[in-house]
């Protein structure tokens, strides 16, 4: 891969607190990148650093080869979509549209036909003349957008771009990004708390922690194949067990022997004590072998699945099972809980020993 | 029923107050413009139109451009002083936004009239600034400035520029630095952010701070007299000399008529714009 936008060592810290503790990242020309994570783990100030409204302490940002590090706000070739939209309040949707290629000096003609284009590509060319203030949510952020695509940046940043539209508009807007990421083969880069929305969009998601990386991969490795309990914590259901790694998986003093596999041999070695990760999707219930046997707590049925709390002697926490269809069992009942070594997913014990095993 | 009377009984002491105090002597003022003056003061009541021919004679006609040009000056001074002002205020952090707050309106605190003898003291020809520029010898006389024209717009600057800070604040404070963050991510360097996206914004305060100190400004007759030495008339003074000096009160009710109608012309045009600018956001 070769890297069209390059952060390097990026750090940055208000007083006290480390808000980037050194993030190094690559992304290819054209890809759909997200970054992920819970509030306060940096992902903002790495987005206003892209943008150029903070400087960071040390390191580079390189976009196309050019060392964007020291430049202007104003004079980089990116452009972002705020979560707040920031529209002109006193412009309307036209000109909002048309102030940045204003600022370009470009003759007035292609001014109005560029903005023409955008209205039509994001369909709100009736609503042309509109002020901000009369428009809908989800109009609002369709402007925004417009504003940011029509400069054509080689880098389109989009901040929370899902967070504030209400749910049927949010699966058809993230369709409607997707199709255009395709159409118009800008890189796009997404700072998102929601998984859900990382996830359905970015070919790859680097998920943020504390001011640094933990982990840098496709959505389905994200969670086939966390690397560190953090990521296998923060993306989708697990269940966790504690003990010591071993060749065939865990071994835990109070359950015994229980099967998986690591993603990362570098980060897990055999003997040392090690988190296992089990999806609940992946536990089934009474097929004949037994790793682990409990009592069912509660059943919880959601139409399409069901899912399962199964108390097990010995954890602490009731173990999660989601299976397909209607549960087939009732609480009280006895059952045999069991998964295959390559569905299960050692990881780290904590992500202090995560982040240097990553570093 | 019962809500109408609910409403007047919230509305009564308000408007009744208003009523007895403002719209029955407005009232008085305006039927005063129809009638002659008596021999000795008063009021006889036969109607004329002599206070109005008389009202724009070249005479009390200058007076009035003096007072529009004192005034207007002293508007634009307001404004140019105020603005960065405002701005600097409304991005001081907290505390500090409030020390600065207070300070601005501390004045308001001491007597108007006291502080305008203060600045007799301060513009004599013995005063302050006319002893400290002989005592650095940057000049060998005292300079006459007091009882000037600039002395006046001094004064009324000086009473009124709260006026034209408070507005223009509230409106900087209450804008979104992101709108800001957005035009320079478009391409806007901060000269251009500013022309293109905080000032449209700020406009309908500017234009009230502006009415806030234009208003005061061309009515005020204790700043000209105390720092005009008398010498620089405006509509004001004129006002209350034909009230308490000719004793001539149709022909004062009559100017007091034109410059109330002017300034309700002027709030009615503010009121306009700012509906205008704020994008209909109250229509």
């Amino acid at each position: 891969m070769t890297a069209f936008l390059s952060l390097d060592g990026v750090r940055r810290s208000f007083g006290d607190v480390t808000a980037l503790d050194g993030v190094s990242l690559d992304v290819a020309e054209g890809e759909f990148f997200a970054l992920l994570g819970p509030s306060g783990c940096g992902k903002t100030t790495l987005l206003r650093i892209l943008a150029g409204f903070e400087t960071p302490d040390s390191g580079t940002v390189t976009l196309a080869g050019e060392d964007l590090t020291r430049v202007p706000a104003h004079q980089r070739p990116v452009n972002l979509m705020f979560q707040s939209y920031a529209l002109f309040p006193h412009l309307s949707v036209e000109k909002n549209i048309a102030y940045g290629l204003h600022r370009e000096g470009l003759p007035k003609a292609e001014i109005t036909q560029r903005v023409g284009e955008v209205l039509e590509r994001v369909g709100l060319a009736p609503a042309a003349k509109r002020r901000p203030h009369q428009l809908s949510g989800g109009q609002r952020q369709r402007v925004a957008l417009a504003r940011a695509i029509v400069k054509r940046p080689r880098l389109l940043l989009l901040d929370e771009p899902l967070s504030a539209l209400d749910r049927k508009v949010r699966a058809e807007m993230q369709l409607w990004l997707k199709q255009l990421q395709h159409e118009v083969g800008i890189t796009f880069v997404v700072v998102t708390h929601d998984q859900e929305e990382a996830m359905s969009m970015a070919d790859r998601i680097a998920v943020l922690h504390q001011g640094a990386v933990e982990q840098v991969d496709s959505p389905v490795a994200l969670y086939g194949a966390p690397r560190t309990w953090f990521v296998a914590d923060f993306i989708g259901g697990n269940n966790f067990f504690s003990g010591t790694a071993t060749e065939a998986g865990l071994s835990s003093e109070a359950l015994g022997q229980l099967p998986g596999t690591t993603s990362d041999q570098s980060a897990v070695s055999v003997g040392e004590p090690a988190v296992l990760a089990v999806r609940p999707e992946q536990i089934t219930l009474n097929d004949g072998d037994s790793v682990l046997s409990g009592t069912v707590l509660d059943v919880s049925f959601y139409g399409g699945t069901s899912r399962i709390a199964v108390e097990v002697p010995g954890h602490g926490t009731p173990v999660l099972v989601h299976r397909h269809g209607a549960p087939v069992v009732v609480p009280q009942q006895a059952v045999d809980l069991s998964w295959g070594t390559a569905d299960a997913v050692l990881v780290p014990p904590s992500s202090a020993t995560a982040a240097s095993a990553a570093a | 029923m019962k809500r109408s009377l609910e409403r007047l009984t919230l509305l009564g002491p308000g408007l009744g107050y208003l009523t007895v105090l403002m719209v029955v002597p407005l009232a008085l003022v305006l039927s005063y413009t129809i009638f002659q003056r008596g021999r000795f003061g008063g009021l006889v009541y036969e109607p004329t139109t002599e206070n109005f021919l008389r009202a724009v004679d070249p005479l009390y006609l200058d007076v009035l451009v003096t007072s529009v040009e004192i005034a207007g000056v002293t508007t634009v001074l307001a404004l140019l002083l105020g603005f960065p002002t405002a701005y600097v205020i409304a991005r001081l952090p907290g505390k500090w936004k409030t020390i600065a707050l207070v300070g601005l309106v501390l004045p308001f605190w001491t007597n108007f009239l006291i502080r305008t003898y203060a600045w007799i003291v301060l513009l004599s020809p013995a005063g302050m600034i006319n002893d400290a520029l002989t005592g650095w010898g940057l000049i060998d006389e005292p300079l006459q400035l007091l009882y000037t024209k600039p002395a006046i717009v001094a004064g009324l600057l000086y009473a009124y520029l709260p006026l034209m800070v408070l507005p223009l604040f509230a409106a900087l404070e209450k804008q979104d630095d992101q709108l800001l963050e957005a035009a320079a991510n478009l391409g806007a360097r901060p000269a251009k952010a500013f022309l293109t996206v905080t000032l449209p914004l700020t406009l309908p305060a500017v234009i009230t701070g502006c009415v806030f100190v234009f208003v005061p400004s061309i009515g005020n007759f204790v700043v000209p007299e105390l720092l005009g030495g008398g010498q620089t008339a405006m509509v004001g003074n004129l006002i209350r000399d034909q009230f308490l000096k000719a004793r001539d009160w149709p022909f004062g009710a009559t100017l007091a008529l034109i410059l109330v109608a002017m300034l309700m012309l002027l709030l009615m045009l503010q009121a306009w714009s700012a509906r205008r600018l704020t994008g209909d956001k109250n229509a």
